[in-house]
């Protein structure tokens, strides 16, 4: 053990299943180096729960390194903890102190059900996804992308809004359990784009209907999800899509 | 507008905003209107608008659009309401709001319902009388005195006390709302939006002022 390590006290919420009832239990975590992530702290808990015959707690991740957007835990009361513009798997141990009580929470929103422990369920994101969140693209020889002339501003504001990962921070982060920084992202990159303009009044409509269907609130412009998106996805998404579909529904034949 | 829009969450939101610049369109005239009291001439320019506004039959037709606007606003905020609290059915143990977001962003209802006690009580003082209960005799011009009615409601510290911490309320109220309804209609953009959110700050801190001055000015005797 390396001089500096810390000692600190965990009360993780513990469930385990969708169907039961979970509830915290406190864990203590001795001997973290500050060099660790967030995540590998689990680690060190869950080798000695494993060691000592205890269940270990269930967590998501998968990349460990900020772009697969599966480590969903909401530390001390804000979704990927303490720093802005990281998840939890970038998080590091040095932002805490020896001796803090760590409060780690699983996504709270009707529509990320609780797998097990810290673990969710967000297939509601893939439906939202799957009901418009692509182009229609003709087989056959690919064209040359030369071809489509792209403003760099728009190209740039695109790749801004592409920069979601969708872990679903954004709905944890709102006080309404809102999903409209993710949903106005996935809708803003391809509407930008000349390829993405053809279907995007019937997307706009589409993906906001599933979105209203899988039981996300309502945005009341409080502005959290922005401040604690971990790819600073911005809150100007969320006008774009409003006014995107303001204009699709009144210009809508159904 | 196809079907389903208004049930549509950003269609909901298009109601809280409509109705939410509709009620600050109505802020202006009655903040604009009342501030005639400052003339300091014994309410003859005050009781002027005030005549104008109780008999101009356009008037009477736009008040009725404006408690229907009002009742929108409200009811769609508690549906909102009801929404979004089925949206998380299991609450956080530790929420660090402050830490993105600003109190008054976060607290919206609160807000709103301090301001709709308000009004009723502010209803009770002004509107009723004028409208039903009668007014006490009338001015100088033969306009019916509703100044009077305001000097007497404005004796009353506990009132001058109300009406104050209420427009604290109003400020808070518009502070958030008034840029939140820009976002929510989806008018933003990089030039507009910041002289948008000036604007807004601006407004919400200058009409609850000069609202909360009408009441100090009175009872301190600053116009008699």
């Amino acid at each position: 053990m390396s001089h500096g390590n810390m000692n600190l006290t965990l009360k993780v919420w513990k469930q385990k299943n969708k169907d039961s009832k979970g509830k915290f239990e406190t864990y203590d975590a001795k001997g973290i180096s500050p060099d660790m992530s967030f995540l590998e702290m689990f680690d060190v808990v869950n080798e000695q729960l494993i060691s000592s015959g205890k269940e270990p707690i269930a967590f998501d991740h998968d990349c460990r390194e900020g772009i697969c957007g599966m480590c969903s835990m909401y530390i001390n009361g804000r979704p990927h903890g303490p720093k802005q513009g990281v998840t939890t798997c970038q998080l590091h141990m040095r932002s805490f102190k020896d001796g803090d009580v760590i409060v780690v929470e699983p996504w709270r929103s009707a529509a990320f059900p609780v797998i097990k422990d810290l673990a969710v369920d967000r297939s509601s994101f893939d439906r939202i996804m799957a009901a418009g969140g692509f182009v229609s693209v003709n087989t056959g020889n690919a064209k040359d992308a030369n071809n489509i002339l792209i403003p760099k501003p728009d190209a740039d504001e695109a790749f801004e809004a592409a920069a979601c990962i969708g872990c679903g921070a954004c709905v944890a982060a709102c006080k309404n359990a809102s999903a409209m920084l993710f949903v106005s992202a996935k809708v803003s990159q391809l509407a930008l784009l000349p390829q993405g303009k053809i279907e995007a009044r019937e997307r706009v409509l589409n993906m906001v209907a599933q979105m209203d269907e899988e039981g996300f609130g309502n945005c009341t412009n409080t502005g959290a999800c922005e401040a604690e998106c971990p790819k600073s996805i911005s809150l100007e998404n969320i006008a774009r899509m409003n006014r995107e579909y303001l204009v699709s529904n009144a210009l809508s034949k159904k | 507008m196809s079907k389903g829009f208004l049930k549509s969450s950003i269609g909901k939101k298009f109601v809280m905003g409509t109705t939410g610049l509709f009620l600050i369109s109505f802020l202006v005239v009655h903040c604009f209107i009342n501030a005639l009291i400052f003339f300091n001439d014994g309410g003859l320019t005050f009781n002027i608008g005030a005549h104008f506004m109780a008999k101009n039959w356009l008037i009477r037709f736009g008040e009725i659009v404006l408690f229907a606007g009002l009742i929108i606003h409200m009811v769609q905020a508690l549906v909102l309401t009801m929404d979004n609290k089925k949206s998380r059915p299991i609450g956080y143990e530790k929420i660090d709001g402050a830490a993105n977001s600003s109190w008054y962003s976060r607290s919206m209802g609160l807000l709103g319902t301090l301001l709709l006690m308000f009004l009723i009580i502010h209803l009770a003082h002004f509107w009723v009388k004028s409208r039903f209960t009668g007014l006490p005799g009338e001015d100088a011009n033969g306009h019916e005195n509703l100044y009077a009615v305001m000097q007497e409601t404005f004796k009353q510290l506990w009132v001058v006390i109300l009406y104050c911490l209420s427009m604290i309320s109003l400020s808070y109220h518009l502070l958030h709302g008034f840029q939140s309804a820009f976002q929510t209609l989806g008018l933003n953009h990089a030039k507009y939006t910041p002289l948008i959110k000036k604007a807004g700050v601006a407004f919400s801190i200058i009409v609850p002022l000069i609202f909360a001055a009408m009441p100090l000015a009175m009872h301190f005797g600053m116009i008699k």
